[in-house]
């Protein structure tokens, strides 16, 4: 297995994108992609597409060959690969990728993930994405994806001492970087009791405690490290891509304030990479609800089982402190297309590598960490990237 | 949902119908093919034996949901909770029958017949579980507070 | 006990939890609600929730019934559950309920209708399949989930609430020693196909219809048997309100005494099919050996099912603490508003209705 290498980003404003359609703001993030990796149409093999259920959003299914004929790749007959695993798509689609351009079976893929969310009302874009949950022993009694994570806060407040406050300032903190962040869907500064007073979505989790429903596409473009600066002065290494999966069903976890998943994704990540995670001062965590960016940040073993609150309070999380989390503004206020999420957070992380993330930068950071995850956690993806040296 | 995906489960949903494995004696619901635990061990591979449960669990977590799934937006403010029933397993249902405020972790609760949803109001009516506070030791069910008559206050019968 | 002796082998009862009361649905239609309380002899009524209908309250009240006296479901050769609110106007009530308390498949199942007596007509159709074994145990349901048109007399009484009751040979907690009706073609009370709520006329529904029904019904059966009312400890009428059926006790011979247990509707409203039952499963939780009943439904349309038991030694090895009491549906309960009432019986429209 040779190393990989992101060689070139792009991505859509995320946000309610009412006059772009599905195909342009897929064409969009993947051309914007290619054209940094200073690649043409004709040097890729292989296209891969993240996305969660495009047959329910637009109707339109068999979209990765869609996207590859709209880039006017169709003539070159390349490979068009969709991948699904709920809200981990993207995330999934770059490990799809990864193995691809890893066991020298392509050489320069784009991978990109996209959601269209918006063309269906606001109910039934709920009922969609809650499919990601056990539709006939979750849903079927009631269960929405908001409800699941709230059994989860419940529990997390009960064993660990959580309190309302605590998760808010994830969302503040979401927030806080988004202003920065001119792609973002809510660029607008929130405080804890604005989240504590938000409208009731199932208790104790507010609106501002969930992260919306958004229109947007994220790619980045992979080839063999070997030969990177070629096409791009700072080449950022995949130190390591893991999956890891559990339970579909909540009710069937082992604890229900711990996602074995990530924690299990990350040790594979930390071996593979040959980290400890004391090394990694940059995350883009799954933070679709505070209690969710919350319980990331122990799984991911950033902070003990029951402690990433008080961290928070002692105002870890935000750019140049010790830990940065969601410097993008996250799923809460960057903005959620589900398919297009784990991408989006790969794009940041190599942004910030790079020294790009103008306002938004951590200084001098080497390597940074992602996390995706499916449904109430039966999917979780790590990744781990660097500077190439 | 359509009328045959529903109605092969009515077993499960109507009489909670798990499934134990006949190795390591784990009770299962919803029941499964395969013994998660003992798949480890050779020749346990569907060795399960049908297991109904009793209906008896007590709250695991709950939430009180204000933004409905498809379906459930009469009963909005409703209890979800994760209820640990006595053999073992844990079930994602409703609470009823109580207040939402008086809900709490550790409550103990039965499992009831209810409507979950109706396709319209010409498609099949749905049937399932919820879970209600389970009668008090004693035996005696205790169904609410007591009312005010306009023949005066009337005394509860059993200790709310 | 005879070959032929059937009776009662258990019994359940069922009432949804919220109660609405005569003053505040007079409050709603301009009406003096305590007065037509008081006229109606009804203090509060039962209001089901949005997710219970005949079938979970049937369902929940065989449950009962099969646990007090530890019966196989599987033993059960018949179902029928009387109702005039069945949530389908064609499927069964009774599959769902036999499939929900593990009887099926070997049984019979099938719905029955006459107004408030559908209950106990399906008694008798139990009585005969036990007395001539083509069934070990029979279930017998009156349930319903009745309402009356908003702003209408009817709405002050209607409610919501049913029992069960295991009819067989064996173990017999009350025998049944006889059973009379009284039927003709009397138009007191009635629904068209398709409308929502019923109609009715007016006093018509007194004299030519439940009083001469039960009364005719109660005085021949009474004669068949070679009783009068100083033989029995208690009597259960079918109670559209709390004053007719003391009218007709009385008119009877009755006293209030006997009257007590058997009074239901005056705390949960007219349950309709479910009325006598429950009052005759109140009698039972409070009853002793040797205790005789007699119990006199009746249907719109019109017709009275009467019944003469005697409550046998059986019950007092009976289990009557499983399950509620019906004395605690009588007694508790979650008071709402009418525009809660309004909501849970969906008399309100919803978007996506047609106009």
């Amino acid at each position: 297995m040779r190393d990989v290498a992101i060689l070139g980003v792009g991505q859509t404003r995320f946000g309610e994108l009412w006059d772009r359609s599905f195909r342009e703001i897929g064409i969009e993030a993947g051309l914007g992609a290619l054209q940094e990796a200073h690649l043409t149409s004709r040097d890729l093999s292989a296209l891969y597409l993240g996305n969660m259920a495009s047959g329910a959003f637009i109707d339109q299914e068999h979209i990765a060959p869609l996207i590859l004929d709209y880039a006017g790749l169709a003539g070159h007959h390349i490979p068009a690969i969709r991948v699904e695993a709920g809200s981990a798509s993207g995330a999934m689609a770059l490990h799809q990728a990864y193995l691809a351009v890893a066991s020298g079976l392509h050489d320069f893929v784009v991978v990109g993930g996209a959601e269209k969310m918006t063309d269906v009302p606001d109910t039934l874009a709920q009922a969609i994405t809650s499919a990601t949950a056990d539709q006939e022993w979750e849903t079927v009694f009631g269960a929405t994806l908001p409800a699941l994570w709230a059994l989860m806060a419940r529990r997390h407040m009960q064993d660990h001492g959580t309190r309302r406050e605590d998760l808010a300032r994830l969302s503040v903190l979401a927030h806080a970087h988004a202003s920065k962040n001119p792609l973002a869907q809510f660029r607008n500064p929130i405080s804890v009791e604005a989240v504590l007073e938000s409208t009731p979505v199932a208790e104790p989790l507010g609106v501002l405690d969930c992260a919306p429903a958004s229109d947007g596409a994220a790619a980045v473009v992979l080839g063999p490290l070997e030969g990177a600066r070629r096409y791009t002065d700072v080449p950022i290494r995949i130190a390591a891509s893991e999956v890891a999966c559990d339970t579909m069903a909540l009710q069937h976890r082992k604890d229900i304030t711990t996602l074995e998943a990530t924690v299990v994704a990350r040790q594979k990540a930390l071996k593979r990479s040959r980290r400890e995670i004391s090394e990694i001062p940059l995350v883009e965590v799954h933070d679709a609800y505070s209690i969710s960016g919350l319980m990331a940040l122990e799984d991911l073993g950033f902070y003990p089982k029951g402690r990433a609150a008080a961290a928070l309070r002692d105002g870890e999380g935000a750019i140049g402190s010790r830990l940065t989390v969601n410097s993008s503004g996250g799923l809460k206020a960057q903005g959620q297309p589900f398919g297009a999420v784990g991408i989006a957070q790969v794009v940041e992380v190599v942004r910030q590598l790079r020294g790009q993330a103008a306002e938004r930068q951590v200084s001098k950071a080497t390597v940074g960490m992602t996390h995706n995850v499916g449904g109430t956690g039966a999917t979780a993806v790590v990744h781990v990237l660097e500077r190439a040296n | 949902m359509t009328v045959a995906r529903f109605w092969r489960e009515t077993p499960r949903r109507y009489n909670l119908g798990g499934n134990r494995c006949v190795l390591c004696q784990t009770v299962y619901f919803p029941p499964r093919p395969v013994c998660p635990t003992c798949t480890t061990h050779r020749g346990s591979l569907e060795r399960m034996e049908p297991f109904a449960l009793s209906g008896e669990g007590e709250v695991f977590s709950y939430t009180v949901v204000h933004d409905p799934a498809e379906g459930f937006e009469m009963e909005v403010p409703y209890v979800l909770a994760l209820v640990k029933m006595t053999e073992g397993p844990v079930l994602t249902g409703q609470i009823v029958d109580v207040g939402p405020s008086d809900v709490h972790i550790g409550m103990k609760v039965r499992a009831v017949l209810r409507k979950l949803r109706a396709e319209g109001s010409a498609g099949v009516i749905h049937y399932g579980y919820k879970f209600a506070p389970a009668p008090e030791p004693g035996g005696r069910d205790s169904p609410g507070v007591p009312v005010e008559s306009p023949a005066g206050k009337v005394k509860p019968s059993a200790p709310a | 006990m005879s070959a032929e002796t059937v009776g009662i082998v258990s019994y359940g009862a069922y009432v949804p939890r919220y109660r609405i009361t005569p003053e505040e649905i007079g409050r709603v239609w301009g009406s003096d609600g305590a007065a037509m309380g008081r006229g109606l002899g009804v203090h509060r009524k039962s209001v089901p929730a949005p997710d219970e209908d005949t079938i979970t309250i049937s369902t929940e009240a065989l449950r009962i019934a099969l646990r007090r006296a530890r019966i196989d479901p599987q033993d059960l050769g018949a179902i029928y559950v009387g109702s005039e609110s069945h949530p389908y106007a064609v499927k069964p009530t009774a599959t769902v309920v036999a499939e929900a308390v593990g009887a099926t498949p070997y049984l019979t199942a099938a719905d029955f209708e006459f107004a408030c007596k559908a209950g106990t007509a399906a008694i008798q159709t139990c009585m005969g399949l036990v007395a001539s074994r083509m069934i070990r145990y029979g279930v017998a349901i009156g349930a319903d989930t009745s309402q009356g048109a908003p702003g209408d007399a009817l709405e002050y009484s209607a409610s919501a609430g049913g029992a069960a009751l295991v009819i067989g040979r064996e173990r017999l907690i009350a025998e049944i020693n006889a059973t009379q009706s009284f039927t003709t073609d009397t138009p007191d009370f009635w629904r068209r196909e398709g409308q929502r709520y019923p109609s009715h006329s007016g006093r018509f529904t007194g004299e030519p219809a439940f009083f001469r029904h039960v009364g005719e019904c109660g005085r021949r059966l009474m004669e068949k048997v070679g009783t009068t009312p100083k033989d029995y400890q208690h009597v259960v009428f079918h109670q559209p309100n709390g004053k007719f059926p003391q009218r007709i006790g009385r008119a009877l011979g009755f006293r209030e005494d006997q009257m007590r247990w058997g009074l239901v509707t005056p705390y949960i409203g007219n349950t309709y099919s479910g009325a006598a039952l429950i009052g005759l499963a109140n009698v039972l939780d409070h009853a002793k050996p040797g205790d005789r009943i007699l119990v006199v439904g009746y249907g719109s349309g019109a017709g009275s099912d009467a019944f003469d038991l005697t409550v046998t030694e059986e019950i007092g090895r009976f289990d009557r603490t499983l399950g509620t009491p019906v004395q605690e549906f009588l007694d508790n309960g979650a008071p709402i508003s009418y525009a809660i009432y309004a909501k849970f019986r969906g008399k309100i429209r919803l978007g996506g209705e047609a106009a």
